[in-house]
């Protein structure tokens, strides 16, 4: 069981959390929604709830809660920009098939 | 596949539904447009890495617009088809101008704003802005990969409402949802985070390349209110290049210079006075047309010395700002500063001692508007938990509308919290009835002649039909920037018809504190009044239905003698109808009342009738 986030990510992740001053660190998990099965949800996490699974990765703290885990086991996360858009990806091993921007996957 | 932000917990977007809003600075100057990403609000860079985009606008003979840079270089070689500074003209008529004679414009006088004529035609301030803000809008869509929901625009805090309407008509030419307007000081103020801070009265300092504003706010309650204005529309970073540039020609020996040395020399004299804010000397070295070479050592010191008096002006607007506000320097809580002329060491060091404080600066002077523009548009768009902060403002006078009798229905209360919305319906007076006028009045009193009248429209086409039972369906929205729509809607057809009013407009505190201590005062006399004007109304439409009733039906059914009787009752009605004596006017509706009983049951026995006519008892049993 991994979740990972590349050198780069962890270290915006880690400016993100410096600036908003407050948070554990990262929660990522999925959701059941859009138009291909399955959503990726990326947010700041204030607190570790008794459900979640605790992995850290170039210093930074993800938390996954169990349910979401299967989804996304041996993901790892990255920060890339395209042309001026900027922001995470999610390079993750399970998905079969997604749809058209990629934000929502089945597996 | 699209890239992430990262979102406040439990405030994930589901996919394609993702809520981008930006917020922008539609300055003088330099417009810019930023947006929260990964809850940290940044200025979004354009291709080449600039966050500012000179508000300049260039029209072409081939109909193609040009903006930003591109048509800032070519300013000087096509100075007519070529606007800048637009924020100036926007809302305003070719009168309130004045100083028209020096712009190279080709101006042309339309009903409520001036226009520009251009190569590609008349070009209206509201158009010039729209294209600023289309290229921002392009700009933010390709950084946050999607469409935007929505944008805060700031404003300056003078502005006044035809001004403000102006901005909002651009944004919505450029395709932007105007989540809101903001006041620009009031923006700079949240990008610093003052509306988390202590309650208390802050001073927003802005000095930016061609006009300086000072803005007294006060919070309260998490609402930022402008308590005075002031400032300098002629008083900029410009001057200060300027007076490095006279200082040029005095000591480096140089006169009569043609228009592209001035031009260098002035490029010349803002760099060394951006070299300044950072070094204690600054070299100034330029090769003039004729070949001719400047060579100057500029001060800090000597600089300080020659702009003295331009700091000063400032200093004079700051304290006029705050007599208006009736304030002392002491009840100052912070000092914000904002425009890029602020990080001049002598600017900064002025306001600090005039405020015994030092000024909140650790943000970028340029970009702080649109930082907390920024910061409010993703509150409203929905990507902060709901109790979070909102900047939350109220109707300081009750709303309504002018009903039979001249009486006031309230439609929003006052202190009703803005933006909000409320609908009544009301219905016909008279039997085919197909206009109604509705008349849009602010205050707290019952009378409509005590409160103030905002607009007057009429609904048209509503199909006729017997008083009182056509349903028109009156509603009154207050957007965030106060502005109020009234709309009447009759059910039955969907004739619309609809006005846009200001209400706070005009008004000052004093004359809202004054109205609401008269409907306090006033408040039994208006109970009275309000029952007088009822019972007026009563009689008035009494008088109405025996009139007709006897003009169908009276020779009909009544003899001669109970005609004269009805009539001589409406006369005696009629006569005291004026009269501001409840108890008369109600004796008189009871006399008429009476008197024509036994009429109204002749022609409730003759509808009867004449209903069942042609009626088998069998067919009615059922």
């Amino acid at each position: 069981m991994t979740i990972s986030l590349t050198e780069n990510a962890a270290k915006h992740v880690q400016n993100f959390l410096a600036k908003r001053g407050k948070g554990v660190g990262l929660r990522l998990g999925v959701r059941t929604s859009g138009c291909s099965g399955m959503a990726y949800k990326l947010e700041f996490a204030d607190a570790v709830d008794s459900e979640d699974l605790k992995f850290v990765s170039n210093g930074v703290t993800v938390l996954v809660d169990q349910h979401s885990l299967p989804y996304i086991d041996g993901m790892e996360l990255d920060y890339t920009r395209e042309g001026l858009n900027e922001g995470f990806k999610f390079n993750n091993p399970n998905v079969k098939d997604a749809c058209g921007c990629g934000e929502s996957f089945k597996v | 596949m699209a890239l992430l932000q990262i979102a406040e917990p439990g405030l994930s977007a589901a996919p394609h539904e993702h809520r981008l809003a930006v917020g922008i600075d539609l300055g003088t100057t330099n417009s810019l447009v930023a947006t929260v990403r990964n809850g940290i609000s940044t200025v979004l860079n354009d291709i080449e890495g600039c966050a500012l985009l000179p508000s300049v606008v260039r029209y072409t003979a081939d109909g193609s617009v040009q903006v930003g840079h591109a048509a800032q270089a070519v300013q000087s070689e096509d100075p007519q088809n070529t606007i800048v500074s637009v924020k100036r003209f926007m809302g305003r008529g070719l009168k309130d101008v004045g100083e028209v004679g020096n712009l190279p414009y080709r101006f042309v006088d339309a009903p409520g704003m001036l226009q520009l004529r251009t190569v590609s035609g008349a070009k209206s301030p509201v158009e010039v802005s729209a294209e600023i803000l289309k290229v921002l809008r392009e700009r933010a869509e390709l950084s946050l990969g999607g469409e935007l929901v929505g944008a805060v625009i700031t404003v300056p805090a003078y502005f006044d409402d035809a001004q403000r309407q102006a901005t909002k008509d651009a944004a919505r030419l450029a395709g932007l949802n105007v989540l809101r307007l903001l006041n620009e000081p009031t923006a700079a103020a949240i990008a610093y985070g003052l509306d988390n801070a202590a309650e208390g009265v802050y001073a927003v300092f802005d000095l930016g390349g061609g006009t300086f504003d000072i803005s007294i706010l006060r919070l309260s309650k998490g609402v930022f209110e402008v308590l005075s204005t002031n400032g300098d529309s002629a008083l900029g970073g410009d001057d200060f290049d300027h007076r490095i540039y006279c200082w040029m020609l005095e000591n480096g020996g140089i006169s009569a210079l043609s228009a592209h040395d001035t031009r260098l020399l002035l490029t010349n004299a803002r760099t060394a006075k951006e070299q300044l804010t950072e070094y204690p000397q600054a070299k100034i070295t330029a090769i003039l047309g004729g070949g001719d070479l400047v060579d100057l050592t500029l001060k800090r010191e000597a600089f300080y010395d020659m702009t003295q008096n331009l700091v000063a002006r400032t200093l004079q607007a700051t304290r006029r700002a705050l007599r208006d506000a009736k304030l002392k320097v002491e009840d100052i809580k912070g000092v914000v500063m904002v425009g890029g002329s602020t990080r001049m060491p002598q600017v900064q060091h002025a306001v600090g001692e005039f405020f015994g404080q030092a000024p909140l600066n650790n943000l970028d002077p340029d970009k702080v508007v649109a930082l907390g523009a920024a910061i409010q548009a993703n509150v409203l768009a929905g990507n902060r938990s709901a109790d979070e902060w909102l900047l939350l403002d109220v109707i300081p006078l009750s709303l309504g509308i002018e009903t039979m009798g001249g009486l006031v229905e309230k439609i929003i209360p006052r202190n009703s919290t803005i933006p909000n919305a409320r609908a009544q319906e009301f219905t016909t007076y008279k039997d085919g009835q197909t206009a109604m006028s509705i008349h849009v009045v602010q205050g707290e009193r019952e009378l409509v002649s005590d409160c103030r009248s905002l607009a007057k429209f009429e609904l048209r086409g509503i199909p006729p039909m017997v008083a009182g039972s056509a349903r028109i369906r009156v509603t009154f929205q207050v957007d965030a920037d106060g502005l109020l729509s009234v709309s009447a809607r009759e059910m039955a057809s969907g004739t619309e018809a609809g006005i846009v009013v200001k209400p706070s407009y005009g008004l000052s505190d004093e004359e809202i504190t004054r109205m609401l201590q008269d409907s306090t005062r006033h408040a039994r006399d208006d109970m009275v009044a309000r029952a007088l004007r009822e019972l007026q109304t009563e009689a008035a439409q009494l008088l109405e239905a025996v009139g007709n009733a006897l003009q169908e039906d009276g020779d009909a059914l009544l003899d001669e003698v109970s005609q004269a009787r009805i009539r001589s009752s409406m006369d005696a009605l009629r006569e005291v109808l004026e009269r501001d004596d409840q108890q008369t006017i109600k004796r008189a509706v009871e006399a008429l009342n009476s008197a024509s009983t036994e009429f109204a049951q002749l022609r409730m026995d003759k509808s009867v009738k004449h209903a069942l006519a042609g009626h088998k008892l069998s067919e009615l049993e059922d």
